[in-house]
């Protein structure tokens, strides 16, 4: 259940006692600082799973999870009002078409990523079934996370599709299809031959590409080294479990040194089951760092899209240029280069001036066409550029912001680990003493 | 130090416990002869104070001041022993690490008050040798073993050689805290004289060694009749102690492996938060801030392992070499017993009639020792008569032993709790100076 998001105050974690939904909450929140009309009518929220069994495309037997979304009006207070619209329940593809739509609509918003289709990064304690009950639950939070990101964004909070995927159960695949997206989702091969062809793509955008590229780096690698991490120390702390069960037998053998040791055995126990707990509250700073991870794929598809844009306004000035070059011929009757058409007029003789008037009308509707379409492409070029390069910044804000604080609540997550560890030794340190 | 003595009321229990059981061991020590056995154990944790049990014979009282002089008061000992500069040495057939043995003391006994040797491991085990021949029912501290067979540790490695001279030191001093084996005539050689070969020849041959294994066998073989009620508890004891030192031992290694594969893996996590900060500018402050943090763990971690190598899981490995002494002591006094019960019933097969009830009166613990000697008047044979007084001179044998080893046996456990204690109390101290450095950060 969404806490504040009629509220415009950014969180402030100074409690150090924040349970980890608590932050994820506080988190949400500050990231809603700038209302959008939509937030201000509802509250969204992904409140329950369930697992569905139905045949899939290729008509066998598959189990998948739904998830409910509900929306119920902002001011309805504590209780919630009556939800508005059907409360439809949606499975994990259906989010990811939801995605795919907004992609394609709105190529130059850095688009929230879904959280991850399949466990990834995973300690060896952590199953890494799409069905396990834990991971069914980090993925719904990652859900609302989801829709929260995209109802917080000025752009794409209005869009209708978003919407009817709030609050319509039947037929919103049809609408999304409808829309006939797919056929302006630019082709795999167009954006790679852009890549690779693109003669000045601007350099704020290749600087961007290199970062994403970089931080991808980056963040998976940690993820990797901190699972390992994550293994190691679990396995520390179990085997100080045994120091438990053996102290117990041990005592049981000894009169003075019993009771001492029975109380130590305790606080080893204690101390050795604590680190499941600790390595739960790890995995939701690992979900942030992931979110972040996914979001550079975000990012280079608004790079991709810039050099493929530009790449079509190279290959227009190209081609307007090539048409003037002929003109030029045409007028001039010089042969600059050599052509077919220069050859076949020194074999089969000149063609008549009316052939040549008539072509060069042609041409010259062309290259009109030609210089308009150019300009057009260089307007939605820099427009394309204008509008990205606002919502990249919104985007490095809002990472900077979230990252530190994710940084931080890790930092004072670790402190509470080691007070803990104080305080289990210090016990353990007493019974020592009495033996 | 041993708890014993902390705990002593006025006078050193483990003090007391030496003209006791010398007597009829110990004939090389001159300052004993005259002294009365006496018949209480005394060191028994919370027993009562040795006075009020002693035979109050002017002589022994006389001679416990005598001892407690000589052993400098109640809680100072008299003799420091330290082992180090360990120092390869070659020769032509061989190569081995020889130890400096330094020892201090203020001991009359002793001509100077400084001594310089040095030693090798094989001295070391002469001296262990020697010490438990001349007493088989006294709990020795254990010698580090020969060979370590985990891992490729050679013997030459710096590590080992550390390893092994720390134990070497605790062996000496352990010993010297001894208040019976301190007294040695042997340990008074291997700590002041430099050469000890002349020496090392009078120690027990290889010839008497397995005579001793021979008869431990024969003995065993023939069974005790019965092993006193408390010996009993004693072995159970020593059987379960050591399998859990054993267990403490194999769950301590364990950590420190985990440990060890824990802190590479740190060393790789803290680097990559400091490559992610060159990319970053905002952030940048905060991801080297982890970086940091993440490398003071990990010099911490580095810290809390060494640790446990280097204080508590030797102290653990010791206790569970001591198990095994505990064992091979019980079973010394086990064989002293069952030779005396074969010469015994040796003897009353000869004898009729008025058979004195050797075995039950061995048992007890306060016969005065002289009427073992008056009972039997009935003179046969002459051989019978070797045969009974042999038969009285093993009794008195499994009587000293026991008690002896009676002796030993709380002294050693109190010695024990404090060591474990100590050793667990740091590694617990040095667990919450790792927390502690890791929350300043």
């Amino acid at each position: 259940m969404m806490a504040d998001s009629g509220s415009e105050e950014v969180a402030v974690l100074d409690n150090t006692d924040l349970t980890s939904t608590e932050s994820e909450n506080n988190a949400i929140n500050t990231m809603v600082e700038r209302e959008t009309a939509l937030l201000r009518k509802i509250d969204i929220s992904v409140a329950e799973s369930e697992k569905r069994t139905g045949k899939n495309t290729v008509n066998m037997h598959e189990t998948y999870t739904v998830y409910l979304i509900e929306t119920r009006p902002a001011d309805a207070g504590a209780e919630g009002g009556q939800p508005v619209g059907d409360s439809p329940w949606r499975r994990y593809s259906e989010f990811e078409l939801l995605r795919t739509f907004l992609l394609v609509t709105y190529p130059y918003v850095v688009i929230p990523p879904l959280p991850e289709k399949r466990a990834e990064f995973v300690w060896h304690k952590l199953s890494a079934d799409n069905l396990d009950p834990d991971f069914v639950e980090r993925r719904r939070m990652g859900l609302e996370n989801f829709l929260m990101r995209i109802a917080s964004h000025s752009v794409l909070s209005n869009d209708k599709i978003f919407y009817q995927f709030l609050t319509e159960e039947k037929g919103w695949r049809e609408s999304v299809l409808e829309t006939g997206f797919q056929d302006k989702a630019d082709s795999r091969l167009k954006s790679l031959s852009a890549m690779f062809r693109v003669k000045n793509p601007d350099k704020c955008f290749t600087d961007l590409k290199q970062y994403s590229d970089e931080l991808n780096n980056a963040i998976s690698h940690l993820l990797r080294v901190r699972v390992k991490v994550a293994d190691r120390m679990y396995g520390v702390y179990k085997v100080h479990g045994n120091y438990g069960r053996v102290f117990s037998e041990w005592s049981a053998i000894e009169k003075e040194m019993g009771d001492g040791l029975q109380s130590a055995g305790h606080h080893m126990d204690t101390h050795s089951a604590s680190v499941d707990d600790i390595l739960e509250e790890e995995e939701h700073y690992a979900d942030q760092l992931k979110e972040y991870l996914f979001y550079t794929d975000a990012l280079r598809s608004v790079c991709r899209k810039h050099e493929l844009m530009q790449y079509e306004l190279e290959m227009a000035v190209l081609d307007l240029a090539n048409k003037k070059q002929q003109r030029e011929e045409l007028t001039t009757g010089a042969v600059r280069v050599f052509s077919l058409k220069g050859m076949s007029s020194k074999l089969f003789g000149q063609e008549s001036p009316e052939q040549r008037e008539s072509r060069l009308a042609a041409l010259q509707l062309s290259i009109q066409a030609s210089e308009e379409g150019v300009l057009e492409k260089n307007r939605e070029c820099r427009e394309f550029m204008r509008m990205s390069w606002e919502d990249v910044k919104r985007f490095k804000e809002q990472k900077d912001r979230e990252l530190r604080e994710a940084l931080i609540s890790y930092a004072i997550m670790q402190m509470s680990v080691c007070k803990k560890g104080i305080q289990v030794w210090s016990n353990a340190k007493e019974c020592f003493n009495k033996m | 130090m041993s708890a014993a003595m902390d705990e002593s009321a006025v006078i050193p229990h483990s003090h007391a416990v030496v003209p006791a059981d010398i007597s009829g061991e110990m004939l090389d020590l001159e300052d004993d002869d005259d002294l009365e056995v006496f018949s209480k154990t005394t060191s028994q944790a919370g027993g009562s104070p040795v006075l009020s049990s002693m035979p109050n014979s002017p002589g022994s009282m006389v001679n416990q001041y005598q001892l407690e002089e000589e052993g400098g008061g109640v809680n100072t000992r008299d003799m420091f022993i330290t082992v180090d500069n360990p120092e390869s040495h070659v020769t032509a057939i061989e190569t081995f690490i020889v130890y400096r043995v330094l020892t201090r003391t203020t001991r009359g006994d002793f001509d100077s008050s400084e001594y310089e040797v040095r030693r090798r491991y094989q001295d070391f085990l002469w001296l262990k040798g020697t010490l438990e021949e001349a007493h088989p029912t006294l709990i020795i501290h254990p010698l580090p073993e020969k060979f370590v067979m985990k891992g490729m540790v050679e013997r030459f490695n710096e590590d080992f050689i550390e390893t092994r001279r720390r134990a070497l030191q605790h062996f000496l001093s352990k010993t010297a805290e001894h208040p019976l084996l301190s007294h040695s005539q042997q340990l008074k050689v291997f700590l002041t004289e430099q050469e000890l070969t002349a020496h090392k020849k009078q120690g027990p041959s290889f010839l008497s060694r397995m005579g001793e294994t021979v008869r431990a066998v024969a003995n065993s073989v023939r069974g005790l009749k019965s092993r006193p009620e408390e010996f009993v508890a004693m072995q159970e004891y020593a059987d379960d102690f050591s399998n859990k030192m054993a267990s403490l031992d194999k769950i301590t290694q364990r950590i420190i492996k985990e440990q060890k594969e824990y802190l590479d893996e740190l060393r790789q996590y803290g680097p990559i938060y400091t490559q992610w900060a060159d990319l970053e500018t905002e952030l940048s402050e905060p991801l080297r801030g982890v970086a940091g943090c993440v490398d003071n763990c990990g010099r911490e971690t580095e810290e809390q392992i060494r640790h446990l190598a280097e204080v508590l899981e030797p102290s653990l490995h010791q206790y569970v070499l001591c198990a095994d002494t505990l064992k091979t002591v019980l079973r010394r006094r086990d064989n002293i017993q069952a030779e005396f019960e074969a010469k015994n019933d040796a003897l009353t097969s000869w004898s009729s009639s008025k058979k004195v009830d050797h075995e039950t009166s061995s048992r007890t613990m306060e016969p005065p020792p002289g009427s073992m000697r008056t009972c039997e008047t009935r003179k046969h044979k002459n051989s019978r008569e070797e045969l009974k007084e042999e038969a009285a001179c093993l009794e008195e044998s499994v009587k000293n032993a026991n008690r002896a080893l009676r002796g030993d046996w709380s002294r050693w456990e109190g010695s024990m709790k404090t060591d474990l204690k100590s050793a667990l109390v740091s590694t617990a101290d040095k667990n919450v100076e790792y927390y502690e450095k890791v929350t300043d950060l």
